[in-house]
């Protein structure tokens, strides 16, 4: 079971940053993301996998790809922004971490675009 | 992955170490020292995180199609 995996080196790494940071805490940051970095490395393989089911599914589905494309990127880039902006909120700077996720919402708009445009399309066909 | 683990606590004995050298030097009276003590041992923790964030970037763009 690789949750027990992924606990263990959560809570290794917790007591570490805490021995680490009443020294010296700037190494604690780094550590602190050296564990997040691990711990999502873990989960990767897990997540593609998912991510090919649920590929493989719209495909026989029929839905366009493009719009799966969209999903997968905009999932991609919430979690990569969630954990900057985490570990920057953990070193004490929220105001970085804030913009981190400004930017964030800004390219999730960007990539969310042409969806919502195509569904105007739709929707303006609809309408007689 | 279990490469990854070890980086955990060699990251956590650098930093015990420059700790340590820091105190010592201190006492002996060479705080300079102790000062780039710590910063020698930042920037190798640095560089390996750095790397390790390297790899989990591209292997988030390969799962999530990033490009």
């Amino acid at each position: 079971m690789e949750i027990l995996q992924i606990v263990a080196v959560g809570l290794t790494a917790t007591v570490l940053i805490v021995v680490v940071k009443s020294q010296k805490p700037e190494l604690a940051v780094l550590l602190g993301v050296a564990a997040g970095a691990i711990l999502f490395l873990m989960v990767l393989g897990k997540i593609s996998a998912v991510m090919n089911i649920v590929k493989d599914l719209a495909i026989r589905a029929g839905i366009n790809m493009v719009y799966l494309g969209t999903i997968l990127k905009i999932v991609g880039v919430a979690y990569i922004a969630e954990f900057g902006a985490q570990i920057c909120r953990d070193a004490g700077e929220g105001a970085i971490a804030t913009k981190i996720e400004f930017a964030a919402k800004i390219f999730i708009l960007a990539l969310a675009m042409p969806i919502v445009v195509a569904v105007l399309q739709v929707l303006l066909k609809l309408v007689p | 992955m279990d490469s990854n683990i070890d980086l955990i606590f060699k990251i956590a004995g650098v930093g015990m170490l420059v700790a340590v050298l820091h105190t010592i030097l201190k006492h002996a009276g060479k705080e300079e020292q102790g000062q780039i003590v710590t910063l020698a041992g930042i920037a190798i923790v640095f560089i390996w995180v750095i790397q390790l964030l390297g790899n989990l970037f591209d292997q988030v763009r390969s799962v999530f199609k990033l490009f």
